[in-house]
């Protein structure tokens, strides 16, 4: 099922949650929506499931207009964040809910085929007479994800699925959800504020600020070309320095970086700590190593440079010099992003 | 084309226009019969033959005697359970020692017995047939059917009200700062005057303020150790309850009215200190059922 | 480590027990001894006299009643307060504590004016064939409004608290309202509902004051267990007395068990993370 944004707008009081987004998304796709909190993005999840309506724009479900469709008719299959299994029903109880309150009549023999079906589809056979606090975190998202594909839903949606499990868990848990997902063949959609989660898992992700798409593309796509400051900062670690344009040319103190066809003015130049070479000298950005830290495959060094500025880098463990040395700081792959 | 309002929120369940109106109209007709319409009868009886006939019948010598004994029974009984109150919680919720558990199920006895069985009870300690009448009347005490009796079975009860509202309040609060105090030298006293106390205050006068509403409405148990001698051994409820038998409608509705302001104004307090904070929000149903209390704590 | 130990349990829970055992447990104890003293057979027969029974089923028939209407009439009080937005809803939540605040008598009196043939309801509802004051049904409308507040006070915090993502995943899984409410809403609420309804029950039992003006107090037919140990000590006839009052002391213990039990089922699904 195909699934399309048109100019999706809600405003809760007067807080305009999400500015008139639009966003397409192809069927058996894996989608991320990645933000940090206040971006729109569960608001977005929220009105695609029903749970809250537009203010304005439409959502299309394949050619059907489904903005107005309320949430019990509208086949969604929706994971919260923090389960919500019924506490009062056991793991099947819970898997066979959506079945059991269906207008689509099913035998109980039938039900339970297809409980049994879920539980082993994620992984869970035998537990299926637990009550939801007599298992762990992990199995209860996994109950959650059974209880929701039980109905058939034309789309899943996900709520920060792993936001409230441990680090291994999470890892684990995210290889899982593709295998399912690759298996089955849904269209997916899921919301995190954890990049790392998002471009390990999806096939496509949707950055979110402010209410606001600010780039989407392949997890490639977004890690290699950040349209901007603010994606480049949200993706992962990045040192800033101040620069000035002057005839295509970054100039950050001294030293020169292309900036062909960006008018003239200020800008920052944006890098990746692994990204910076330390150099006795020659070419680079003067700075003097204020902290070297010592981590289990790298080091980190924390300089300033004499422009007075901090930033920070990875270094191979051999990295030989010391707190205090001077020498200067070659920056590989910089992005320059104009102020403002 | 879908009209866009902005906030609207798709319906929970039970939101349907028709069927919240409804209930709400059904809800709001049950509450007008059951507990508006008591409220307004006794208004409307007080001063149906006028205000100069109202103030008469509150200033009759019987009325105003039930009213001094209702306000005496009061004043010795709720400050006497409120320290006991304050003395049980503290017990529990500060200090581990075996027996908790069942020590809670005691102190709520009262709330779990008839009014009429709890004075029964006492003509059986403190009457004539008690277990210390004969000793009593050789010392010409007299206990029953006079004030000392009003006032036992007035705290007997009330006896569960202070600590009721301080109990899971002090418990969720845990001991820290009183520990943090002690560890820097505060005296027990000076401990719970300047640490627990700020922290319970509203709870505390929540509690004494249910604890003197019950107090100077309390009529099963009164009724039977009192001997409801006019004029002398009776309180206001038991001197209503003479003044209807008497077809005196007006008398009895006058003194009635006496008490139907001070359940008003109770109200209005106790929403007062909701707001603070105290009250029902965190009380359950039954303190020794309640879970976090019987942990023991590491 | 031995942990810090707080001062002034020696004065605190001296006080307590003190006060517990002279004004709470002594009485008790002097009623089981007073009854105890008549001796089995004796005993028995008093509680057993057809109007002693006739008293019980009058009471315990009465009392069903009046909580079942509180059942349902507390929890949709309880719905509405929580659930729906009116003007004047604050109000009615306070006054939903008026029949614990307003003494017995007072409300005694006031239903009574209220349901008597001549009263603003009795009236009306003389002309439709229905007697209420003087008959059992008023005996339930007064234990009706005198235990209002227990389901309403323990069903409205569990209501408010209930995780509004339980209903939104029964909504997204396709349930309809009514459903919902039956299957997932509902049975969240029953161990509130329980403890409330069995705290009604109690009180519906041993309630006096409110009760003995509009009952009419009929021999076997409007006369409530408590107003039968009333009679009988007013007779003289402490003995009978006691033993009327005992049973009704033990109904008391068998709710407290009961109330303590339900509750102790309430907490069966809690989860701690």
């Amino acid at each position: 099922m195909k699934i399309r944004l048109d100019n999706v707008v809600k405003t809760f009081d007067t807080f305009r949650a999400v500015h008139g987004v639009s966003l397409d998304i192809e069927s058996g796709e894996l989608l991320a929506l990645l933000g940090p909190s206040g971006s729109g993005k569960t608001t977005i999840l929220r009105m695609v499931a029903g749970l809250e309506y537009a203010d304005g724009g439409h959502i299309y479900f394949g050619t059907e207009d489904a903005t107005d469709i309320p949430v019990r008719e509208r086949g969604v299959g929706f994971v919260f964040q923090h389960y919500a299994l019924f506490p009062h029903m056991t793991v099947s109880e819970n898997i066979a809910f959506g079945m059991k309150v269906s207008k689509v009549k099913r035998s109980p023999e039938a039900i339970r085929k297809r409980v049994e079906e879920l539980l082993a589809l994620v992984q869970l056979s035998g537990l299926g007479e637990r009550f939801p606090g007599q298992i762990s975190g992990g199995q209860r998202q996994r109950v959650a994800l059974a209880r929701a594909l039980a109905v058939d839903p034309r789309v899943l949606l996900l709520d920060e699925p792993f936001g409230a499990l441990d680090a291994n868990v999470r890892r684990d848990l995210r290889r899982w959800l593709r295998k399912i997902h690759d298996e089955l063949g849904i269209t997916t959609l899921f919301v995190t504020h954890d990049q790392e989660e998002a471009l390990d898992l999806a096939d496509r992700v949707v950055i979110l600020d402010k209410g606001t798409i600010v780039q989407q593309g392949t997890p490639e796509e977004v890690c290699r070309n950040p349209e901007n400051a603010f994606v480049m900062r949200f993706l992962g670690d990045a040192n800033s320095l101040p620069a000035t344009i002057r005839d295509g040319m970054a100039y950050v103190q001294d030293v020169a970086y292309d900036a062909a066809g960006m008018a003239d003015g200020t800008a920052e130049v944006l890098f990746r700590p692994a990204d910076v070479a330390w150099r006795e000298d020659g070419h680079g950005v003067p700075a003097q190593i204020v902290r070297v830290l010592d981590r289990p495959d790298s080091r980190r060094v924390l300089a300033k440079t004499t422009g007075g500025q901090s930033i920070e880098f990875d270094t191979a463990p051999e990295f030989p010099h010391r707190k205090g040395e001077a020498g200067f700081i070659d920056i590989r792959r910089p992005r320059i992003y104009k102020n403002g | 084309m879908a009209k866009h309002l902005s906030g609207r929120r798709p319906p929970r369940i039970g939101d349907a226009p028709n069927f919240r109106r409804a209930l709400i109209g059904i809800v709001l007709f049950f509450v007008a019969v059951v507990v508006i319409a008591p409220l307004a009868v006794i208004a409307s009886h007080a001063f149906s033959k006028g205000l100069p006939y109202f103030a008469a019948a509150i200033a009759e010598p019987d009325t105003r005697h039930a009213i001094m004994l209702t306000v005496m029974t009061a004043l010795i009984a709720v400050p006497i359970n409120t320290a006991f109150g304050i003395a049980a919680a503290w017990a529990i919720t500060k200090h581990d020692f075996p027996g908790r558990r069942l020590l809670l199920i005691v102190i709520e006895i009262p709330f779990s017995i008839s009014p009429i069985v709890a004075g029964v009870s006492y003509l059986f300690v403190y009457g004539l047939q008690g277990l210390f009448g004969p000793v009593l009347e050789a010392a010409e005490l007299k206990i029953m059917f006079a004030l000392p009796g009003i006032v036992l079975a007035s705290m007997f009860v009330t006896a569960p009200f202070v600590a009721r509202e301080l109990i899971p309040l002090m418990q969720a609060q845990g001991r820290d700062l009183e520990e943090a105090a002690t560890s820097l030298g505060a005296s027990g006293w000076r401990t719970f005057f300047t640490v627990t106390l700020p922290n319970i205050k509203w709870a505390l006068l929540y509690g004494v303020v249910l604890c003197n509403s019950r107090v100077m409405g309390e009529f099963g148990a009164v009724s039977v150790v009192s001997g409801n001698i006019r004029g002398q051994t009776n309180t206001l409820p038991l001197h209503i309850e003479l003044l209807y038998h008497d077809y005196d409608a007006v008398g009895a509705f006058a003194a009635a009215s006496i008490l139907a302001t001070l359940a008003v104004i109770t109200l209005v307090v106790k929403v007062a200190l909701e707001r603070q904070g105290a009250g029902r929000r965190s009380r359950p149903a039954s303190l020794a059922g309640n879970d976090s209390l019987s942990e023991v704590k590491p | 480590m031995k942990r810090r130990v707080l001062p002034g349990l020696p004065l605190s829970l001296g006080i307590t027990l003190v006060y517990a055992a002279i004004i709470i447990v002594l009485p008790l104890i002097a009623l089981v001894f007073k009854a105890a003293s008549l001796g089995p057979a004796d005993y028995w027969r008093i509680i057993s006299s057809d109007r002693a029974v006739a008293s019980y089923v009058v009471t315990i028939s009465c009392a069903f009643v009046a909580t079942v209407f509180n059942l349902v009439f507390g929890l949709a009080l309880a719905w509405v307060l929580v659930r729906y937005r009116f003007p004047g809803r604050r109000i009615i939540d306070a006054l939903v504590d008026l029949p614990f605040a307003l003494p017995t008598a007072v409300a005694g009196i006031s239903l009574t004016t209220l349901f008597a043939v001549n009263g603003w309801f009795g009236g009306p509802l003389s002309a439709l064939g229905i007697k209420v004051a003087y008959t059992p049904l008023g005996i339930m409308i007064a234990m009706a409004f005198t235990s209002l507040p227990f389901v309403v006070r323990t069903v409205q915090p569990v209501l408010e608290e209930l995780d509004p993502t339980l209903e939104e995943a029964a909504q997204t899984l396709g349930g309809s309202d009514l459903s919902i409410f039956a299957r997932v809403v509902l049975p969240l609420l029953t161990p509130a509902l329980l403890a409330g309804v069995s705290l009604s029950f109690a009180r519906s039992l041993g309630e006096f004051g409110a009760i003995i003006f509009i009952a009419g107090n009929q021999p076997f037919e409007t006369e409530i267990t408590a107003l039968l140990a009333f009679i009988r000590l007013e007779e003289y006839d402490y003995p009978a007395s006691a033993a009327i009052a005992s049973v009704m002391l033990i109904a008391a213990f068998v709710m407290l068990a009961v109330t303590n039990l339900l509750q102790a089922r309430a907490l069966r699904y809690t989860v701690r993370n």
